[in-house]
C-alpha cells in the first residue's frame, strides 16, 4: 500500500466513461416504461420526421422527456453540491443534507402538503400550482441562511460550527416534520410518504423550467470554485495564505449548494445518498482536483440518478418506487463495501 | 545581545528601517479575555534566517499565525517591506510571502505534485513542471512525485509542505518572506540538516525567514540571529552565542544545561541531568538503598 503510485483514470478516458454511461442511461430512460417507444420512433422525432405514433410521441415528449431532463439535472445538482461541501468540510463524508437545506426543504414541504387546505390556505392560493416547490425551495434557503447565520461570528464563518448548526437545525426540522405528520389525513400521507422519499414519476416540463436554471447555476458556477476548494482540503488558513478570499469561498459554496439542492428537492423530494456517494466514488477515479472532479461529479450523478429512476420503474411495474428508496438500497451498502475495502486495505 | 522585552527594546535597529522586510512593533494580540501576545517588537532583513525559540505556549505558533494575517493584529503593528500588512492585498501578499503551518491534515487523495503546484500561478504547465520537480529534488522527495500525500510519512509529509509553501513564492520577485512554523519537527537529523542547508541556501538569494523551531542546536547551527520567546514576549534576541546562554535557558525553559561554544562559532546546548548536589536528586535516587540486601546485587542500583 505505502508504495503505491496513485491510480488515476486518464481524464478523457474517464470523461468518456461517464459520457457513454449517460448515454446509455438516457437510451434506457426513454425506451423503458409501459408504453413501448423504439429508437427508431426516437431518431425519427429527433430528426424532425412526422411521427407514425401520436401516442409515442405524447409519452416521449410530455412524460420521458422532462422526467429524463429532471431526473440529469437533479442528480448532477445533487452530486455537485455534495462535491462543493466535501471540499469545504474537508470531509469526504459531507453530504448536501448536513447543511439543513434538504431537511428545511422537506419541513417547508411537508407543511404545504399537510397544511395546505387549512392553516397555509392562503400560501396556497397564492401559489397555486407552484405551492409545494416554491416553500420547499424557501424552506431550503432559508434553514440553511439560519445555521450559516449561527456559524457566522465577527465577518468569520466557523466550518465545525456550521456543521454543528446544521445537525441541530436537522433534527429540530425532522421533528417538526415528524409531528405535522400526526395532522395528516390519509391522502396527505400518501403523498408526504411519497416526497419525503423523492420522486420523479410527476415530473413535467414546468418542474423542469422551474427548477432547471437554479441548478443549471450551480453546475455552470461551481467549477469557478475548483481553484480555492483545492487549496481548501489543506485547511481554510492554507487557503488564505496562498491568497484566496475563504470568505467568499464559504460564502459562495453554501449559497450553490443552497440554490442547487433547494430547487432540487423542491420539484423531486429527498432523493438521498446521491450526493454523498458519486463524489466519494469519482475522487478515486479522478482524483481530487475540483476542476477534474466537479464536472464528472455532473455527468455521473446525472447518469446515476437516471439509472435510478429506470429500475424503480421496473422493479414492481406496473407501480413505481419512490426513487430515493432506490438510490439508498443500491447506494447504503455500495457505500457500506467502499468504506471496508478502505479499511482493510 | 541579550534583551528583556519588558525592560527594554531589543537592541537591532529602527523598527522602520528601509531596508528591512518584517517589522513588529510592540503587538499586543488578545483572543477573549487572554492576552496571548505582549509588545512583541521584531524585526527581519532580506537575505536573514531567523529562529524562533520558546517553550510550548510561548506564544511562537500564535505569533507566526499573526504574521501571516491568520489572526486579528491591531492595525500599523505589522510591517511587510515597509508597508502595514493590512495595506497589502491578498493576492498580493501571497506572491511574496508564504507560509508553513505546524500542522497540515490532508484527507483527500491528491498526488505530491498536486499539492505542491497549489501555490503556482496559472502558468505553462510545462514550467510548472520543471519548477516544482526542482523544488521536490532539493528536498529530497522527487522519487515521491506522483504518489498519494496521505499515504506518506510525517516527515515526508511535512517536505511536501514545504515544498508547496517554496512553490509559491519561487520565481518571484523581492521581497520574498517565508513563515515557517516548526517545518522540521517530524524529520530525521540528516533530513533536519538537509532542510536547514536548504532554507540558508535560500536566505543567501534573498529570502527572508522567520522559523519557529524546539531544536536548539539546529537553530544555533544555522541561523543569523536567535529570537527567545517567554509568555508571549520576546525574552531574547541576538546572535545565537547571546541567547543561548546557561541562565537564559534556566529562566525561559527551566532546563539545566551546559552550554560550549563550537570551533564553528556556534554554541551548542548540552542539556543536563541536575547536579548530584541537588538535593531532591539525591534523594530520589538513594532511597532504594535503605532496602538492599546482602543478596541483592549492587549493580542494579
Amino acid at each position: 500500500m505505502h508504495t503505491e503510485e496513485a491510480r488515476r483514470l486518464p481524464a478523457p478516458l474517464a470523461y468518456g466513461a461517464l459520457l457513454a454511461l449517460i448515454a446509455a442511461a438516457a437510451t434506457l430512460a426513454i425506451s423503458s416504461g409501459a408504453y413501448p417507444v423504439t429508437l427508431q420512433d426516437l431518431a425519427r422525432m429527433i430528426s424532425g420526421g412526422v411521427p407514425n405514433d401520436a401516442t409515442a410521441q405524447f409519452v416521449l415528449w410530455e412524460v420521458r422527456l422532462p422526467r429524463l431532463l429532471l431526473g440529469l439535472l437533479t442528480g448532477a445538482a445533487l452530486a455537485v453540491s455534495g462535491a462543493l461541501l466535501q471540499g469545504l468540510f474537508r470531509n469526504p463524508l459531507a453530504d448536501p443534507g448536513l447543511i439543513g437545506v434538504s431537511s428545511g426543504a422537506a419541513l417547508a414541504a411537508v407543511a404545504v402538503i399537510v397544511l395546505g387546505g387549512s392553516g397555509l390556505a392562503g400560501w396556497t392560493a397564492l401559489t397555486g400550482r407552484w405551492a409545494l416547490p416554491l416553500a420547499a425551495f424557501i424552506g431550503g434557503t432559508l434553514t440553511t441562511l439560519l445555521a450559516w447565520r449561527i456559524a457566522h461570528r465577527q465577518g468569520q464563518t466557523n466550518v465545525a460550527l456550521l456543521l454543528l448548526a446544521g445537525i441541530a437545525i436537522n433534527a429540530i426540522a425532522v421533528a417538526g416534520t415528524g409531528l405535522l405528520t400526526y395532522h395528516a389525513d390519509d391522502n396527505a400521507l400518501r403523498s408526504l410518504t411519497f416526497w419525503t422519499m423523492g420522486s420523479l414519476a410527476h415530473a413535467q416540463w414546468q418542474d423542469v423550467w422551474l427548477a432547471g436554471p437554479w441548478m443549471l447555476a450551480t453546475l455552470v458556477i461551481a467549477p469557478l470554485l475548483a481553484r480555492p476548494l483545492d487549496a481548501f482540503l489543506l485547511g481554510e488558513p492554507v487557503a488564505g495564505h496562498l491568497g484566496y478570499s475563504t470568505a467568499w469561498v464559504k460564502r459562495s459554496a453554501i449559497l450553490l449548494v443552497a440554490l442547487g439542492v433547494g430547487a432540487a428537492v423542491a420539484v423531486t423530494g429527498l432523493i438521498g445518498f446521491v450526493g454523498l456517494v458519486v463524489p466519494h466514488l469519482l475522487r478515486q477515479l479522478f482524483g481530487a482536483g475540483h476542476r477534474i472532479l466537479l464536472p464528472a461529479c455532473a455527468l455521473g450523478g446525472g447518469a446515476l440518478l437516471v439509472l435510478a429512476d429506470c429500475l424503480a420503474r421496473v422493479i414492481v411495474a406496473p407501480a413505481e418506487l419512490p426513487i430515493g428508496l432506490v438510490t439508498a438500497l443500491l447506494g447504503g451498502p455500495f457505500f457500506l463495501a467502499l468504506l471496508m475495502r478502505n479499511r482493510f486495505s | 545581545m541579550t534583551s528583556f522585552a519588558h525592560a527594554q527594546p531589543p537592541e537591532h535597529g529602527n523598527p522602520r528601517q528601509k531596508s528591512s522586510l518584517l517589522d513588529v512593533d510592540s503587538l499586543d494580540l488578545w483572543l477573549g479575555n487572554r492576552q496571548i501576545l505582549e509588545s512583541v517588537s521584531l524585526s527581519l532583513a532580506k537575505g536573514e534566517l531567523v529562529a524562533l525559540l520558546g517553550p510550548n505556549g510561548a506564544g511562537k505558533s500564535t505569533l507566526i499565525r499573526t504574521l501571516a494575517g491568520e489572526l486579528p493584529a491591531p492595525a500599523r503593528r505589522i510591517h511587510v517591506d515597509g508597508r502595514a500588512l493590512e495595506q497589502w492585498s491578498r493576492a498580493e501578499l501571497a506572491r511574496h510571502r508564504a507560509v508553513m503551518p505546524q500542522k497540515v491534515d490532508l484527507q483527500f487523495p491528491m498526488t505530491v505534485q498536486e499539492v505542491v503546484a497549489l501555490g503556482r500561478p496559472r502558468e505553462n504547465a510545462a514550467q510548472r513542471q520543471r519548477i516544482i520537480r526542482a523544488l521536490l529534488t532539493r528536498l529530497d522527495i522527487a522519487h515521491l512525485e506522483t504518489r498519494l500525500v496521505p499515504t506518506l510519512s510525517g516527515g515526508e509529509q511535512q517536505r511536501v509542505q514545504l515544498a508547496r509553501v517554496l512553490a509559491q513564492v519561487w520565481g518571484r520577485p523581492d521581497p520574498r518572506l517565508l513563515l515557517l512554523d516548526e517545518c522540521t519537527s517530524a524529520l530525521d537529523p540528516a533530513h533536519q540538516q538537509q532542510v536547514f542547508q536548504q532554507l540558508c541556501q535560500l536566505a543567501r538569494e534573498g529570502f527572508g525567514l522567520l522559523v519557529a523551531v524546539h531544536d536548539l542546536n539546529l537553530a544555533a547551527q544555522y541561523a543569523d540571529r536567535l529570537i527567545l520567546m517567554k509568555d508571549g514576549k520576546v525574552f531574547a534576541d541576538g546572535l545565537p552565542a547571546s541567547v543561548l546562554t546557561v541562565p537564559n535557558l534556566r529562566d525561559v525553559y527551566g532546563l539545566h544545561s551546559r552550554v560550549e561554544l563550537l570551533p564553528e562559532g556556534y554554541p551548542l546546548v548540552i542539556p543536563q541531568t541536575p547536579m548530584r548536589s541537588d538535593s531532591a536528586y539525591l534523594t530520589r535516587h538513594e532511597l532504594p538503598q535503605e532496602g538492599l540486601t546482602d543478596e541483592t546485587p549492587h549493580s542494579i542500583v
